[in-house]
Parts: structure tokens; sequence; C-alpha cells
């Protein structure tokens, strides 16, 4: 086990007294409480826990939080690991397991580095122009590509953690918790308005955890932060969520909130929250999301060891770690003179400052003379050396316009190099709201500008650099958050603030590299996407100079990282390739999320059975006990056949088929849409939806309809009744009924509201038992005494209420099979009861439960479409054969205009017909594609497809239905169906396959 | 997600809600005769804007009833909601209503120019 040789003796807020193993590829590491797996790391000195993108460099942590762009990580095992994790975003726990990315065979030792030797002959744009050719084998390509330029490994199997999902209304949500969103917080809080603030760390205070050589009120910044946590958790409408990063910003204020809980072992089988999903409406939102530091530009910028200097303040503050004992440090500012001056109160050895300042004169630069830091002014480090982690850099000095370099080259050893190039706003948020940004001159980046929603961007994101003014925009935008959500109150008195003064930023972009050198040497923009300063000067040169065209064709600025550290820079250096001002350069629209979200917290518990909602008939525990077959119909669940014994699914089939047709069958019809109907204008409504007449339609009778939209095309389909004057019940098809009850109550109320018209689903009111068959009238006589049943007394298409097995009941004679049969509907509580009532009293009539397989045999030997089936939005009733269906009179109803439009007319549009394969074995495969001449091989002309196809054992041979190019004048003709293994024959007939071929 | 106030049950998120497209699109007078031309340009044109549009919203999973909406479309700042069959009563609606050249039925809009034909 390796000892903590880079931990700090004081510094930090961990728990020293709870030392924690982990492993990291293989090798087990000690950490304490509170430690992420970044800072444990970093506390025994392993700098190198990656391989870059597409040259497999090694690389090391270069940030902190969200902003780290090369430390990802896969974490924990089996099916509960989690690729492309931050290691400064993961809390350690005893016993976690993790590992390096992108390597092989390891991270020492890693093959693919060789495309880092061979860096100049892939340039931007590569892929693009190197595999387009031939076109049939880019799919061989990708799976290599892909391959070589990986990220983290997927789970195979099933995720056994656990993801939630919250919904949260608040007055004011508060992205970020340091300096100036506790100030927020604070004011806001105490005008009792309801607040959610948010942070993406584990400790809330932000930069008030590492900038130690600030005071708030004479207090430490830390005592400070914490006094403030205190008060706001004593607040009842104060939510706290710390560990939860804000990913996504989208209209009026709805925010989603990616929660990490606490951390446990992944070995664990007691199933645990990983993360929470907030969804967030807040009245107003402030965005104190801070800033993220701009890296420097220079040759192999890229090494581990080489970060952030801020992050390496908050390292050794925060976790009391220092990522180097000799560090050397490089600025265009005074911020990084406070690393400098931090390191040197802890003994650490600071190598030298080199600043690319010419003159720097603050409080800071006298401070660190005084200390005896070497300072290098008007200097820059030209480039670095060291594999696994930094070992030397070179520094020379800079011309006064920064383009060349002058002088001898010094090389200075170190173990660590922090980087300091400015500050970039976090407008991430902000962007995604909708809001406009602007450059700012003074501090060369974007900050946010107008706001189009409900939005206060503060502090650092508002682009304050010092904490006086954070926490001064804080309390000013705490309390006017509160005020225009509702709430009263005073803001509370400003802090007094001691900090340091900084002076002005020298900007020197890119540093000039070496000249004399035999190999070109890399120069990073973006670390996460192994973007380089020529890849830029090369989009340009080969005129992708758009923003947009840049970030596509370089990648810059994409990934999981989303440009957080390399945007402005790649917009500043084609704005000097360009000559032109950052501002007219422009910037890309920040996406969601922020920072990767796991998939798993999208989906959150509905997975599996709780997916998606299913539907169940009154009688299905029946289907269930008689060993049904179920098949999804929408959201219902539908008995699709009943095998006995050892029958296979045709076999059931046919025997289902063949009873419906010779005795009885019955079928659970509960799932067809039905709406009731009901107002003194409701027949001229009903004339005015269906194609056919209406309006002299009798109480007791049944019309079958067909519905259109606008464009003429078949909608849906199904029998209204007339159960007494003004009220009718519509049957619609079962996948329909929503969307027709939308589209008529649509109709209704915006365009006929004069209509005196009524509409209620009664889908779920009623139970459904269809018997059908020579002998279904026998059986229905037996339980239904208060009916005449004769046929013409209930003569076909009739409607008729009674009483059947004790239940009242209604009966429609309507058939879907061309067989006699009456649908009986009960209230859904009666349902079960009518059916064993029926099934036990037609016994002897040998009834047969048939489901919806044979239902679709039974009408197709009939030839009736199913629309969805014979339809796809794209037939009319003409296509289908169905004219007789189109009233000539009527002078209205929805689709008439679009029936008579030119191409609607045409005569060779698909036609509905019947095909009887040649050979009587071959069953067709439905959306097969159907061909008049065959050739060797695809393309072939197609002239239509297969839209049913069963083997009917009423016909006594397979069966289909086709739409067919001018199809109707085609019967007799001979088509051919290509399979892949040989092409069947089949001749066009009509669709009433019983009556024609059967007898 | 879309925050809509619907008129009968208030401010709800938008899955609950059916989107009905461009409002105020009327549907030609079925006694008069419209060449296919005019036909298709009911059926078919829509207006596609880029900033406000006057469109339709059904309640579907809660009153079920139609209203409809002024809305940015570039920022989805919902600026009014009014009844299905009345007109806007904001300045900037009444503005985007006047700018609708489908706002009245075609066959009304031009007679003349369908008589000649």
């Amino acid at each position: 086990m390796s000892s903590q040789r880079f931990r700090l003796k004081e510094a930090g807020r961990l728990d020293r007294n709870a030392p924690l193993k982990f492993k990291f590829d293989g090798k087990i590491y000690e950490g304490f409480r509170g430690d992420t797996l970044a800072s444990a790391l970093l506390a025994n000195g392993v700098h190198l826990v990656g391989r870059s993108f597409k040259y497999h460099r090694p690389r090391g942590h270069l940030g902190i939080g969200a902003v780290e762009a090369n430390a990802l990580i896969q974490v924990g095992d089996g099916n509960s690991t989690e690729p492309n994790v931050r290691a400064s975003q993961v809390e350690i726990y005893d016993g976690l397991v993790a590992s390096s990315q992108n390597r092989w065979p390891s991270l020492l030792f890693d093959l693919g580095a060789v495309n880092d030797l061979l860096g100049g002959l892939i340039p931007a744009g590569f892929y693009y122009k190197t595999f387009m050719w031939p076109r049939k084998w880019w799919m061989k390509y990708e799976y290599f590509i892909r391959r070589a330029a990986g990220l983290g490994k997927a789970p195979t199997g099933r995720d056994p953690d656990r993801y939630e999902k919250m919904h949260a209304h608040c007055d004011i949500l508060i992205v970020g918790a340091g300096p100036a969103g506790l100030a927020a917080a604070l004011a806001a809080s105490k005008t009792g308005a309801r607040v959610i603030i948010a942070d993406d760390q584990q400790t809330f205070g932000g930069s008030l955890n590492m900038d130690t050589d600030c005071y708030i009120n004479d207090k430490t910044t830390v005592d400070w932060g914490k006094d403030v946590v205190t008060t706001l958790e004593g607040l009842p409408d104060v939510t706290m969520l710390p560990n939860t990063t804000v990913s996504g910003y989208y209209e009026q204020n709805y925010l989603t909130l990616l929660e990490t809980t606490k951390p446990h072992s992944f070995k664990s089988t007691i199933q645990q929250t990983r993360h929470r999903l907030w969804k967030v409406r807040a009245k107003q939102v402030i965005l104190a999301t801070g800033m993220i530091e701009r890296p420097l530009v220079f040759a192999n910028n890229d090494r581990p060891g080489i970060m952030l200097s801020s992050a390496i303040r908050e390292y050794i503050n925060k976790y009391g770690v220092t990522p180097g004992q000799n560090p050397l440090i490089f600025t265009n500012n005074d911020d990084a003179y406070r690393t400098a001056i931090t390191m040197r109160q802890h003994n650490i050895n600071v190598v030298a400052i080199v600043d690319i300042r010419e003159n720097p004169n603050s409080e800071l630069f006298r401070q660190a003379r005084e200390m005896k830091i070497p300072v290098h002014v008007g200097s820059a480090v030209v480039t670095t050396k060291g594999y696994s982690r930094i070992k030397s850099a070179t520094i020379m000095k800079l011309s006064s316009d920064g383009k060349t370099l002058t002088g001898g080259r010094r090389i200075l050893g170190c173990d660590c190099l922090a980087m300091s190039g400015g500050w970039n706003p976090a407008i991430h948020l902000f962007s995604q709201s909708g809001g406009k940004v602007k450059w700012n001159h003074e501090l060369a980046t974007f900050i946010p500008g107008g706001a189009t929603q409900n939005v206060l961007a503060i502090g650092g994101c508002n682009g304050a650099a010092d904490l006086a003014k954070s926490l001064k925009e804080g309390l000013k935008a705490g309390i006017s958050a509160a005020r225009l959500s509702g709430n009263k109150g005073h803001p509370p008195a400003t802090p007094s603030v001691q900090e340091p003064v900084q002076s002005a930023t020298r900007f020197v972009l890119p540093i000039p590299t070496q000249k004399n050198k035999f190999v070109s040497e890399k120069v990073f923009i973006d670390f996460q996407n192994d973007v380089t300063l020529s890849d830029i000067q090369l989009a340009s040169r080969e005129g992708y100079n758009s923003v947009e065209h840049l970030k596509r064709y370089t990648t810059v600025g994409m990934g999981t990282d989303q440009g957080k550290t390399s945007n402005v820079n790649a917009l500043m250096l084609l704005s000097q390739i360009l000559d032109c001002e950052p501002e007219q350069v422009g910037y890309t629209t920040f996406r969601p999320p922020y920072a990767p979200t796991t998939i798993g917290a999208y989906a959150g518990r509905n997975i599996g059975n709780l997916f998606s909602p299913v539907r169940t008939t009154a009688i299905n525990r029946w289907h269930e006990e008689a060993g049904a077959r179920f098949e999804h119909v929408g959201q219902w669940m539908r008995a699709w056949y009943y095998p006995k014994a050892n029958e296979t699914m045709r076999q059931a089939v046919d025997r289902e088929v063949t009873a419906a047709r010779t005795n009885i069958g019955i079928l659970d019809a509960s799932t067809l849409g039905k709406i009731d109907i009901q107002g003194p204008d409701a027949a001229e409504f009903l004339n005015r939806v269906y194609t056919n007449a209406w309006l002299k339609l009798l109480p007791g009778t049944s019309r079958y309809g067909l519905m259109l939209k606008e464009d003429g095309m078949v909608m849906d389909d199904g029998v209204t009744t007339c159960i007494k004057e003004n009220h009718y019940h519509m049957t619609t098809t079962t996948g329909g009924a929503a969307s027709v009850l939308e589209w008529l109550e649509e109709w209704l109320q915006t365009e006929w509201p004069n209509l005196k018209v009524y509409l209620t689903s009664v889908t779920e009111q009623w139970a459904v038992a269809a018997i059908c068959g020579p002998k279904s009238r026998e059986l229905l006589q037996e339980l239904c005494t208060d009916i005449d049943l004769s046929d013409k007394a209930f003569p076909f298409m009739g409607y008729r209420e009674g009483t059947v097995a004790g239940i009242k009941a209604r009966i429609f004679r309507i058939s879907f099979t061309g067989e006699l049969s009456f649908e009986i509907n009960v209230p859904r509580s009666y349902g079960l009861s009518l059916w064993q009532k029926l099934l036990d009293v037609g016994k002897k009539y040998e009834i047969c439960p048939y489901g919806t397989e044979a239902m679709h045999v039974l009408r197709a030997e009939k030839g009736f479409i199913i629309v969805g089936q014979e339809t796809d939005g794209t037939v009319t009733p003409v296509d289908l054969g169905m004219d007789w269906i189109i009233s000539k009179t009527k002078p209205d109803f929805i689709g008439k205009r679009a029936l008579s439009r030119k191409d609607i007319i045409k005569a060779d549009r698909k036609q509905l017909v019947g095909l009887l394969t040649d050979n009587a074995t071959d069953i067709l495969p439905e959306g097969s594609q159907i061909v008049e001449e065959v050739l060797p091989k695809p393309p072939m002309s197609m002239i239509g497809h297969v839209t049913s196809s069963y083997f009917s054992p009423n016909c006594g041979r397979p069966i289909a239905m086709a739409l067919i190019k001018s199809g109707r004048d085609r019967m007799g003709q001979t088509v051919y169906i290509p399979l892949k293994n040989k092409p069947i024959a089949a001749t066009i007939t009509s669709v009433n396959f019983l009556d024609s071929v059967s007898k | 997600m879309l925050h809509i106030e619907c008129p009968w049950c208030g401010f709800r998120d938008d899955a609950e809600f059916h989107y009905g497209g461009e409002a105020h699109i009327t549907r030609p007078d079925p006694s008069i005769t419209l060449t296919d031309e005019k036909f298709s340009e009911y059926l078919f044109l829509k207006t596609n804007t880029k900033g406000l549009l006057l469109e339709r919203w059904c309640h579907r999973s809660g009153c079920r009833r139609w209203f409809n909406v002024l809305r940015n479309t570039i920022t989805n700042e919902i600026l009014e909601v009014y009844p299905v069959t009345e007109t806007p009563s904001s300045k900037q609606g009444k503005e985007t209503y006047e700018k609708n050249w489908r706002r009245e039925s075609y066959s009304k809009k031009t007679p003349k120019t369908d008589e000649a034909k």
C-alpha cells in the first residue's frame, strides 16, 4: 500500500480519523473520508490517470469538479460500473474500485500512443477526409475508429442500482453555493421565500474553501461560509442539495438537477438510490456558477502534473493535498501568485513563477518576492518534458509584442506546473436558458448579456472577479428575486471584506513555439477532444471559419466537456486568425447536460413493469388461467390465442378459426374504444365526421362508418349505434380510442362550437363478449329471455337492450367475421360473470374462446380491413375499394373535398386486392414488397406490399391482402414477392376469400 | 418543458397538453367550389413562423378543452391564452392576428379570383 506522500499536515476539510482503502487500476491506495478519487490519488502522487482521446497521450488531473477534462474514470465493476466519471467528482468510500480508460494493454504502456507519433497524419477532419471512400466500407472503418477513440465502457447487463426522480417547485433556485450563491440564499431566505440551492461539490462554499487569504467580517472565508450554511440549514423553506449538478435549463425556468446520493459500496446487494434526478420549476433562477480558469496555450501543455492554478489551490486548502513538492507557476495574472504563496506557506518549494507580464506590480507580486519565490517576468514556458509526469519546463523571454521569443533558454526542473490564463464565467446554463452573451474586453471573455427568462447571473458567472463584488451581487440578487416571486423583506447588511487587490492580465495567445525544432510540438486547446492549435489553423485554412463549422470540423468544445476550458481560447485564436474581434466570431450554443448524466437517472423507476401502464379487461384473469398467450395492442394486453396442451400457435389458431365458423367462438372485445355521444345535434355531428349518411339512423339500429382526416385518408372505422333519439354509442379501433375522442372534441370545440353534442369515453365502463358462429343465437336464447332474437325481430345491424344471464345488457347484432354474431355489453364489474356463464352454457355447443390472431384471420377471410394494417395514413376509402361508403349527396364531411383532388383520383394509386400464392403452402411475410418482374438482384421496380397474410383453415390455404398499384385492373395477373431465398409467385384476386375460394 | 396556463385548470407542464398547430386557419366553406390549389393551401401550408405565433393547444390529460395561445417560437415565452372561438386581446396578439394571411376563410377572402377562374 502506498503512503500518502503528498498529504499536507494541517490543511483541508477531511476526516483524518477515517482512513479509507480503494483500488485504482488494481492497486490499493489509502485516502480519508471527504476525499474525492482525484484528491486521494494526488495524495498518493498518482498523476497519470488516463490516455487522451485521439493521440493516446498520457494525461493527468487538469482541474477540479465538473471542469476536469482529462481524468475520466471508470468507476465500479460488473453491471454497476459507470464510465467517464470525473475523478474529482467521485467521493471515495471503503472498497471503491476504479480504473483508467482508453488504454491497452496498460495505462503506462499504451499501444494506441503510436497515434501521437503519427499525429501529423491525423489532423482535424481526418476521418471525414480519409474514410469517405469506398462508401460501403464505412461500417467497417467505424468499428475500428470507435474502438480506438473510445471513452469508458457501458455495462452490458442490467444495472442493479436504483434511480429516482423528484419534482419540485420553488420561488428561487440558486445554482452554485460559493460566496455569491450563499449570499443570495441568505438574503432570500430571510424573506420566507422557498429556496433551493444546489452545488456540484460535496461541501458548500465554492471558492470560500480555497481562498484562505480573504476575510469576511473579520472571519476566515471558511468560517463565514460555515456560519451561513448553518443558518440556512435551520430554515424550513430552504432545500440544500450538495453533490447536485444543475445539468439542464429549459423553457419557463424548468431545470433538471442530478443529485448523486451518498456513496455506498458497489458490492452491496442492497439496492440503493445512486442518483436522483430533480425536475424543478422555479419562479426565479439565480446563476452563481462562478468562473472557470483558462489554460495557457503552449507546447506540450498537456503532460500529467500540469494543472490549473486554482485547482491546485483548492486541492491544498480543501483536501490538504499538494499536487507537487517542486511546483512551477506559469501565469498571465495575479491570481496564480496566491497559489504560489499558499504553497510556500505550506513549506512547499515553489521553483519559480513565470509571468507573461513585463511589469507585474501588485501587493501579491511583492509578497511573493518577500517570500523569496523567484519570479521570471516577461517570460513564458515554451515547452515541457516528462512522460508519466512533468519533469522540467523550458522558459524563454517574450518579445514586447508577445509574438516571438528572445534570449536564451532556461530549463527548470519541476514535478508540477500550475497554469493560469485568466478566467471565464461559467455561462453554460445562462446560454441554455436562451440568454444572449456579450464579449467583455477587460476579462477577454464572454459574460451574460440580455436574459430571456426570469434569471439573474451573479458573482463570477457575471464576470465579478473579486469576493466583495460577488457577495454584494449575491445579497442584491437574493432580495430582488425574492421580491419578484412575491416575498417581502430587506437585504442584510453588506459584510466587510479583506482580499488581495489584483492588477491587470496580459493575454498572449498562443505562446510562441521555439524554432529549429525537428518535430513540431503539440499545443493543446481542447484536452478532452485532443484538439491542437494546428487543428484550428488547419480548419481555418480549409475555410471552416464559422464557429459552428470550426466546432464540428475539429470537435473543439464537444464531448462530455462541452468546451469548459477550451471554448474561449479556441474562439480567441479563431478571431486572431481572421483578424477580427472575438465578438464578431461569436460563440457556439451550449447544450444540456452541463455535465454527463447517467441514462438511468432519466429512466428513474420507469423500467420493467413500471415502464408503461398496462390495461387489462375485466375478463383478464380468466384468460390467464386458460393459458392464453397475450399480445400488446396499444396499452392493452389482449388474449392472442389459447394453446391447448402441446398445440403450436398455428394449430391453436386454426382450431379457434374453424370453431367460430362451425359452432360458436367467443371473443373478449372489451378493449374496443367506446364513446357515448349525446345531444340534440348528435346525428348532424356523426353525419359530418363519417363519410356515409347518418341522419336517418333509427333508434335500435347500427351502422358501420369510416372516418377520414381532412386530407381524405382513412383514420379510423367502427360501428355506431342509435340507442335512442339524440343518444349514440360509437365504437372505435382499440388503438385509436383516445385519439378519435380527441379528434372529435377538436372539431366540436374549434370548428363547430355551435353544435350541441357531448362526448364521454365509456371504453372502460363496458365489458364486451362477442359470440360468433351458426349456433350463437341458440346459446344466447338460453341466457336471454326478454328479447326476441329471431332474425326478423332482431335483424343484422340491430340493437336491443335486455337481460343476459341475469345481467342488464346491451346487445349489438354486428359482425366482424361475417358469421351470425352478437356483441354483448355489460357493466365492467359483471364482465367476468357473463363470460363464465356463456362458457358454461355454451359447453354443449362446443363453444371455443378465440384470441386476436383468430379474429384477424376470420375478418381477413371475408376481406374486412383493419385500420392501421391495411391502411397507413396514405390510403383512401377508394383505394380500399370502399366507394360504397362515401356519400355522394352529403354537402360536407371531413375529408370530402380532398377526395376529389387530382392526386387522389389518379388511376395508378395503390389499391387493396387479395393475393393467393401459386404454391398453396407458401405463407407470405407481412410487409413483403411485390414486383411484376423478378430481376437477379435489387433494385427491382416495386408495385406494392403485402398488408395481411395468414393461413386460412376455412379456405384451406394461405390468403393475403395487399396494396398494389392499379390493383383492381390486374385481377388474375401473376405477381412476385422476391424473398431472400426464392421469389414467390402469387395471383391477384378479390379480397372476399371465403366466398370466392371456398364456395 | 413549457409551462402552459390552461384557462380552466391553471399552470401545468406541457406533458399534459396536446399541440394543435397554427390557430385561426379557417376551414373553407364546403358550399363553395375551390380549386385544388386553393384547397391545398388550406390543407398543407403553414406559416412556419419564427417569432410570435397564434396556436392551438388542448389540455388532453386535464379538462380536455381546446384553447389558443400566443407564443414566441424563438424564446418559447407564452404571452396570451384566450378562448378558441375568440381572437386575441393583447396588443401583440392583435398585431400577430392582423399579420396572419389566413385569418379569413380563403373563399371569403378571394371570391373574385375564384369566380374569375
